[in-house]
């Protein structure tokens, strides 16, 4: 039986698209029981936001020196406004600060430079941000080199401590992180064995744990004239502790190749670092994107904990700030700025990793 | 195809493309190779048959080491199968293979797919890389997709870009393992029309594959194997027509009588 002697025309797939109130006729008014949990959900969120937008915005006072400026009964931004320098800088000399902003500048430049894909040059200036920034910064914010008088790292803090923690913590953990995941993987006994030591011991162990190790029994350990400093010990601690994070994201991304994958690149003839380096690492970390940016913004927030080996990353800066007894009774202000700011951080992180997903997505799944 | 006919007039080793002799493999207590002996000369077209889980892929696999075999010797275009690394890259890149997956690189471009091993292998330059790869592409018919990934095309054209893939290398030998089985029947054809253009340009092959038609056009001869080994080796119309043992006559009339 023939059914149709013709071929069918193409034709468009019906509309979609309707108006905004077939919308909520559709999705939150659609019978009685559905009307009433919309009602109540409207009346939660005006009994959470109205106040909300009052203190922060409406009833919150911007402008002024001192706590005797914050007369409402909204926020007291004058606070923040007050130590702001401070949050940013900690207890950097305020006639150096100008260094830390070119350190600043040259950060947000780099990171923006690499992110936006229409500028050119990249693969410089990541061999730039590597090897060459690192040490400018260096030698702008500790000194003692041009006739730039010495910072030591006690005085470094704020946001500035919080950011070159965890971009040192994740410069450092991803191919430390990388190297272990495959050395977890190898035939050889003898890596292997020291790859699983050393993922489990750093997994094992709480991070204050581990920071207070390095800041307190490491010296017992070292001779007397040797003196490694304190943020030194630290970034070393937070960085072994997130590799050992990492290696296990990792390792589950390369697990999640085919065994194929690896099985063409050798019969292609391939040394084990290139099929690793060419075929199986690229695809597993793009798979890995998700894994590695969650890595990514819990070390973020990790950064926190030095304040317990008396370094003040930017929660630190906060929390001494409202010690000052000239601005008691304003935690509140402290933290929710302390949180805004890591908040706006983490999320930028966690666009960026979004949109580099879309970008790698080669519509594969094989 | 010049490249081949040069690899294979050129090199002054001997006749004898692949050796194999007294192999044996086990999988743990399983013994999946049995005494395997067998010859492969220049130019020498064969296929294996057999029941699945008779080792013919694992017998394939062992030639360029992505199986290792416990006992016996195998012999690649003169150079001797050893644990040594550098020996078995040196052996890889003369030798081609082709899976029953493609197993094509899914994150690079079929053009990059072809280039990757001729540039970081064999070092050439990239423009040099390219041009050779658009040549080979052009030979399995597939150039005008050189930029898609493969993820954007066909089974039967994933597995065309892979046959061009290991050309790439120039190899003296290719290996096909079972390249048409993961195939919808309507792109077998195109994939066995390319392997007989490779078979009559005179390639060294051995070829895992059911497919009895593609046997009996181009092979010299035809390999039986059984639980590991081989049971029956003869050129394709007696193979066919006057099979010897009880096993391959079953195992003929199982695939031919339907």
């Amino acid at each position: 039986m023939i059914h149709n002697q013709t071929i069918i025309k193409e034709r468009p797939a019906p509309s979609s698209s309707v108006g905004a109130i077939a919308w909520l006729r559709t999705n939150l008014f659609n019978g009685p029981i559905n009307t009433i949990f919309t009602l109540i959900g409207l009346y939660i969120l005006y009994l959470l936001v109205v106040p909300t937008v009052q203190w922060a915005f409406l009833n919150a006072d911007w402008i002024g020196t001192t706590r005797d400026d914050c007369s409402r009964e909204g926020a007291c931004w004058v606070f923040i406004n007050a130590r702001f320098t401070q949050f940013i800088y900690g207890l950097y000399p305020r006639e150096e600060i100008w260094r830390a902003n070119i350190v600043f500048a040259g950060f947000f430049t780099l990171i923006a430079w690499l992110a936006i894909p229409r500028l050119p040059l990249k693969r410089w200036v990541a061999v730039f941000a590597l090897v060459g920034f690192p040490i400018v910064a260096y030698v702008l914010l500790h000194g003692g080199y041009f006739d730039m008088p010495r910072v030591p790292t006690h005085r470094w803090g704020g946001l500035m401590l919080t950011l070159l923690l965890a971009t040192v913590g994740m410069v450092g953990a991803l191919p430390i992180g990388i190297v272990l995941a495959l050395g977890r993987r190898s035939n050889m006994p003898i890596v292997k064995s020291f790859c699983v030591v050393f993922i489990e011991f750093w997994r094992g162990v709480p991070l204050i744990t581990v920071l207070f190790m390095a800041s307190v029994m490491l010296p017992l350990f070292l001779p007397s004239d040797m003196s490694v400093d304190r943020l030194v010990r630290a970034l070393i601690g937070l960085t072994l502790f997130q590799s050992a994070y990492m290696a296990e994201v990792i390792r589950g991304g390369l697990q999640a190749i085919p065994k194929g994958q690896e099985e063409a690149a050798a019969a292609l003839g391939m040394t084990y670092w290139k099929r690793m380096g060419l075929i199986v690492l690229p695809q597993a970390l793009k798979m890995m994107i998700p894994g590695i940016v969650n890595t990514f913004i819990s070390l973020f927030k990790d950064t926190t904990l030095v304040m317990i080996i008396g370094l003040f990353d930017l929660l630190g800066i906060v929390q001494a700030a409202l010690a000052d007894s000239r601005w008691l009774g304003f935690s509140l202000e402290g933290y929710v700025f302390a949180a805004f700011m890591f908040w706006i951080f983490c999320f930028s992180m966690s666009r960026y990793s979004q949109y580099l997903e879309r970008k790698l997505h080669t519509g594969h799944k094989r | 195809m010049t490249q081949a006919a040069t690899n294979i007039s050129g090199t002054p080793t001997s006749d004898l493309m692949v050796e194999m002799r007294g192999v044996n493999k086990w999988y743990g207590d399983f013994h999946v190779l049995r005494d395997i002996d067998l010859e492969v000369k220049r130019g020498e077209r064969i296929v294996i048959c057999g029941p699945s889980g008779s080792g013919k892929s694992t017998l394939i696999r062992c030639i360029n080491h992505l199986e290792e075999h416990q006992q016996g010797d195998i012999v690649v275009g003169g150079v001797p199968l050893t644990q040594d690394v550098k020996r078995i890259e040196q052996i890889r890149r003369s030798v081609g293979m082709v899976f029953q997956h493609f197993n094509l690189f899914p994150h690079l471009t079929v053009l990059e797919n072809c280039c990757i091993a001729p540039m970081w292998v064999q070092k050439k330059p990239r423009r040099e890389a390219e041009e050779m790869a658009m040549q080979y592409l052009e030979r399995v018919r597939i150039a005008e997709q050189a930029l898609k990934y493969p993820g954007q095309l066909s089974g039967g054209q994933q597995q065309r870009v892979a046959i061009a893939r290991s050309l790439c290398m120039h190899p003296d030998v290719m290996l096909f393992d079972e390249p048409t089985s993961a195939l919808d029947p309507e792109m077998i054809k195109e994939v066995l029309d390319v392997m007989v253009e490779l078979a009559n340009e005179g390639m060294t092959m051995l070829c895992v594959t059911h497919e009895m038609g593609f046997a009996k056009t181009v092979a010299d001869r035809v390999i039986f194997m059984d639980q590991g080994q081989i049971i029956e080796e003869n050129a394709p119309e007696p193979f066919f027509n006057n099979p010897q043992s009880e096993r391959t006559q079953l195992f003929l009339s199982q695939i031919l009588g339907h």
